[in-house]
């Protein structure tokens, strides 16, 4: 790559090989997060997700007339936390703006939303390559602003209904600077941001149900050349979407480019099915929203005390709590990955490793690395084949724990530890119980080992002569005929010792 | 007029307390009344059933000693308040027929005292005027006439159903709202008081907005007293307004007192305007002496940017209303027009053309323009700035003045239909009292005196902010010593 790759700060990125030469990517996302509050932005209504059309909506979220909005301080609470676990600066002095727009969905005929002063400033998150590289993604701001309802189209051909159940619902706009260079990039991003958000409380991150979705600009340049012209793709719901619309959207910009044209700013939507971008309004179309200051609603002032308050109910970061498990628990930075990449995630091996310790008398350091390798290998294993998440796993991390101590005394051996666990996803029962129960301990009493023994080896007169006379190798022979006359229960170490004794 | 509708408020809680009349028949004779005043259409709703029911109410109440501070007392409401069950139009052919499921926070105050609503008062379309002529409903006619005239006359606006009715003798007192003097105005172009108080004093929650930053309501009531005892109820903190003030409301009626001695009461001589009305200047010297008769100081002071007050308000009111007003696009309330096979933008404009009146539409288009990108830094953020200037302007004056006293109109009462044609006539009527709208500040007329032709001219004394018991006594004095007691004859 050429040095005006290294003036730009930034590593070599996804490189399009254009007919007239390479072309490089250039992205910034605004990412659109529900916050999670029980009630709206500017409402005692509620936000869940799911509800009967039309069921969760106040007077004001229907734009009554005379109707006020009252700043709900969950939300900014929530915003305020989100910023701080972003590394942002926070604007002790931030203002709602009013942005007008006419559509049957938006029931004031204006969104309340923060245009020029955002509660929340500058700052970047460190983002976790795939190759283990690590990136930093500068965010530009966050600001507060209520959502729209939903119009929906296909109920009749010839009329549209409206449902104002998400009309007013908080959200938080986190919009990133221009830094990411590849569709991996701008997934990696995204996946870093929902881990935090959803680390921190401050948004559940289900781009399904829609609490979070993005706006993805997409522009094209030669490398080291300014920034050139960006299309917006509106409302993209899912990262590997993300990722498609930006492949496609970026190889069209090139393609245009190429044949001699120029890219027109403009707003485009993403077609899953097609896996292509489509416009949707030119510049020339595009609103103009009018923004000037909500007179219904006070600048809003932070005080030091508040700020400080939020920055002490943010938990332990994924970044942060990755370096520990490494550092720590001596984790390999994969399994620290795998295990921070998902706040479920992380509090369920966590609550593992607090309960294996405490069961094995033991520091947590000394159980982490069995703990993550039965957690990342049987556990995932055992839900990816079910079609679960952590969050529904049929067995909790206190019976996870419980399992890894009765294999850990001894009690189960590792085969019989498989076959319990499989009884305890199917049946949800405790191990100890499951294997008191069905008789599934391993057999550790050296009096009954010692007679079965004995068996075996008045049972195999011939073989035992051919021992004797030298053959070692079936010393394995009889190792197996205990272990099967006990039914596979039988603790293979204490066979191996009480059967050397026995042959002499 | 029976002998029951000359009463002011205050005497009207003297006369149930000592149960020298009923509230019942107290309220009945302003029935009587308003039906026989039908032809001012001072009303666009009238509530005869709802008002007999709350003097039903107030009678047990007097009776059982729980009687509310405004028990049976007769009263109009602005029909800008929404009232739950109750027609609320805002004098707009768009909300004909909308009945809000709730009540705004001021009239759910005065009716918790025990008002006896007689129904919703006309005014102009959205507040939006200065002669009640814009409103959907039609015109609302002064009771005034001038000496030896038939010419019907304008009640002033936007308050002038409100001020038509309580100088005809048909409601006790009225809410108003006040954006840019829509209080003022009217009571001084009906010879009687009217306040509106400190920005954030009364909840606007429920009151349909015109330009949120400046609505503001109050009360007009035919004397200083009574508007203090109204005002005292309908004031107070809202959590459902968050620009509500947080502060008590002093019990303003217990407080008059109309010795002004040791205040100083500053003439701000831009006022002073060429051109200005013989008659309305001489009025303002005859305060001027009964202000010192009252033992106040006189000081002059200046409020350089006096000037630059109307247009900076006729930016900023009609850029928030071009934004309150988006709302009523016929898919949730109100009336809806919908074209054969339109779509949805289709819908939009045939709503809003059908449903708005003119003067409504020039401001929306006003308020739309001044906010466009290219326009907005010229218009709107430039008269944001002046706004702050003439704030600070006031705050200036409170350095060497107290109160400040100053003509409330430019002119008395004019013709029906002889400025609405030109709009920028109309608007020179709000001259002297938008700068107090524009800073949030109190301020009230008093009638002082009439015209040449016997109509009533009034006096402003603006305040600061929340210092609406130094208004009130400065307007006590100014009342005790103008002696006022012109009425309308009855024409109707």
């Amino acid at each position: 790559m050429t040095d005006m790759y290294k003036d730009d700060g930034r590593k070599a990125g996804w490189i399009i090989e254009g007919r007239t030469g390479p072309w490089e990517v250039v992205l910034g996302l605004e990412v659109h997060a529900q916050v999670s509050t029980l009630s709206k932005l500017f409402s005692g209504a509620p936000t869940a997700f799911g509800g009967e059309p039309n069921a969760q909506v106040s007077l004001v979220d229907a734009g009554f007339p005379g109707m006020l909005p009252v700043l709900n301080g969950a939300c900014v609470k929530q915003a305020v936390r989100t910023g701080l676990a972003l590394g942002c600066t926070i604007n002790r002095w931030s203002r709602f703006d009013r942005k007008n727009y006419f559509y049957a969905d938006l029931p004031q005929g204006y969104q309340i939303s923060q245009h020029q002063h955002p509660i929340v400033g500058e700052g970047a998150i460190p983002v976790t390559l795939e190759d283990g590289s690590i990136t930093s993604v500068g965010i530009e701001r966050i600001h507060l602003e209520q959502d729209a309802g939903k119009s929906v189209h296909d109920l009749s051909p010839t009329q549209s209904y409206v449902d104002l159940n998400r009309s007013g619902v908080a959200l938080m706009e986190i919009v990133s600077k221009p830094d990411m260079r590849s569709p991996a990039e701008a997934g990696a991003y995204v996946a870093t941001l929902r881990s935090i958000l959803r680390a921190i409380g401050s948004c559940d991150g289900n781009m399904q149900e829609g609490s979070m979705r993005a706006d993805v600009n997409v522009s094209v340049r030669r490398p080291g050349d300014g920034f050139g012209t960006r299309c917006e793709i509106k409302n993209v719901n899912s990262i590997r979407f993300i990722q498609q619309a930006i492949s496609y959207e970026a190889q069209r910009q090139v393609e245009i480019l190429e044949s001699g044209g120029t890219i027109q700013q403009e707003t485009r939507l993403f077609d899953p099915d097609r896996g292509e971008t489509r416009s949707l309004r030119s510049k020339e179309d595009a609103h103009d929203y009018r923004y000037f200051p909500e007179p219904d609603l006070l600048p809003l002032e932070l005080t030091p005390a508040f700020i400080e308050q939020c920055r002490a109910s943010l938990p332990e970061l994924p970044a942060a709590k990755k370096a520990r498990f490494e550092t720590a628990l001596g984790l390999s930075p994969y399994l620290a990955a795998v295990l921070t990449a998902d706040a479920d995630q992380s509090r369920w091996f966590e609550t593992l490793l607090a309960e294996s310790a405490r069961r094995q008398g033991r520091d947590a350091a000394a159980v982490a690395e069995k703990a993550a390798n039965w957690m990342t290998g049987d556990l995932f294993g055992a839900l990816n084949r079910l079609g679960l998440d952590i969050a529904h796993s049929p067995v909790s991390a206190t019976q996870g724990a419980e399992l890894l101590a009765l294999l850990a005394d001894g009690t189960l051996s590792g085969p019989l530890a498989k076959q319990v666990f499989e009884i305890m996803l199917e049946t949800g029962e405790d191990a100890g119980a499951i294997a008191e129960a069905r008789g599934l301990k391993q057999l550790s009493d050296s009096g009954a080992l010692e007679a079965a023994i004995a068996d075996v080896l008045a049972a195999n007169p011939d073989k035992l002569a051919e021992y004797r006379s030298g053959k070692d190798k079936l010393f394995g022979f009889f190792v197996g005929q205990v272990m099967k006359a006990s039914g596979g229960k039988a603790n293979p170490a204490l066979v191996n010792e009480l059967l050397k004794a026995a042959l002499g | 007029m029976s002998a029951l509708t000359r009463l002011t408020v205050a005497r009207m809680r003297e006369g149930l307390a000592a149960k020298r009349f009923s509230a019942r028949e107290l309220v009945s004779a302003h029935i009587a009344a308003v039906e026989a005043a039908r032809p001012l259409n001072a009303f666009i709703t009238e509530t005869p059933d709802e008002a007999l029911a709350a003097a039903d109410a107030a009678d047990a109440a007097l009776a059982a000693g729980t009687a509310g501070a405004l028990a049976g007392i007769p009263v109009g409401i602005k029909d800008l308040f929404a009232t739950r069950g109750v027609q609320t139009t805002a004098a707009s052919a768009i909300l004909k027929g909308f009945r809000p499921p709730y009540e705004s926070g001021v009239t759910a105050r005065m009716k918790a005292a025990g008002v006896a609503s007689l129904g919703k008062l006309n005014l102009d379309e959205f507040a939006m005027g200065s002669s009640n002529e814009t409103s959907a409903f039609g015109p609302v006619v002064s009771p005034w006439r001038a000496v030896g005239s038939d010419a019907k006359l304008v009640p002033g606006g936007s308050s002038g159903g409100s001020s038509a009715a309580v100088a005809a003798r048909i409601v006790a007192a009225a809410t108003g709202t006040d954006t840019g003097g829509s209080i003022r105005q009217p009571a001084a172009f009906t010879g009687i008081a009217g306040i509106k108080p400190t920005y954030g004093r009364c909840s606007r929650w429920g009151i349909i907005a015109f330009a949120s930053s400046l609505d503001q309501a109050g009360v007009l009531a035919r004397s200083v007293e009574d508007c203090a005892i109204l005002l005292e109820q309908m004031a107070g903190y809202d959590d459902r307004d968050s620009t509500s003030i947080n502060a008590p409301v002093p019990h303003w009626s217990a407080m008059l007192n109309a010795k002004l001695a040791g205040l100083r009461i500053g003439i701000p001589r831009e006022y002073r305007m060429d051109g200005m009305d013989a008659r309305v200047a001489a009025l303002w010297d005859e305060g001027i002496a009964w202000m010192k008769d009252a033992g106040a100081t006189i000081v002059d002071v200046s409020l350089p940017n006096t000037a630059h007050a109307l247009p900076t308000y006729y930016i900023v009111a009609p850029a928030e209303a071009s934004s309150n007003l988006a709302r009523y696009d016929g898919v949730r309330f109100g009336q809806r027009v919908l074209p054969d096979g339109g779509s949805l933008n289709d819908m939009y404009a045939a709503t809003r053309a059908a449903g708005f009146g003119a003067e409504v539409r020039r401001r929306i288009m006003i308020g739309t323009y001044v906010l466009s990108a290219g326009y907005y830094d010229a218009y709107y953020l430039k008269a944001q700035k002046v706004r702050a200037l003439i704030a600070q302007d006031f705050e200036k004056a409170w350095e060497s003045c107290d109160l400040l006293l100053t003509p409330t109109a430019p002119t008395a009462a004019f013709g029906l239909g002889a400025k609405s044609a030109d709009p920028i006539a109309m608007y020179l009527n709000d001259v002297f009292t938008v700068p107090a709208s524009l800073a949030g500040l109190p301020a009230m007329s008093v009638p002082a005196g009439l015209d040449a032709a016997g109509l009533p001219l009034g006096l402003q004394v603006i305040g600061r902010p929340l210092d609406e018991a130094g208004v009130f006594n400065a307007c006590l004095a100014l009342e005790q010593r103008a002696g006022f007691t012109a009425a309308p004859v009855r024409w109707w």
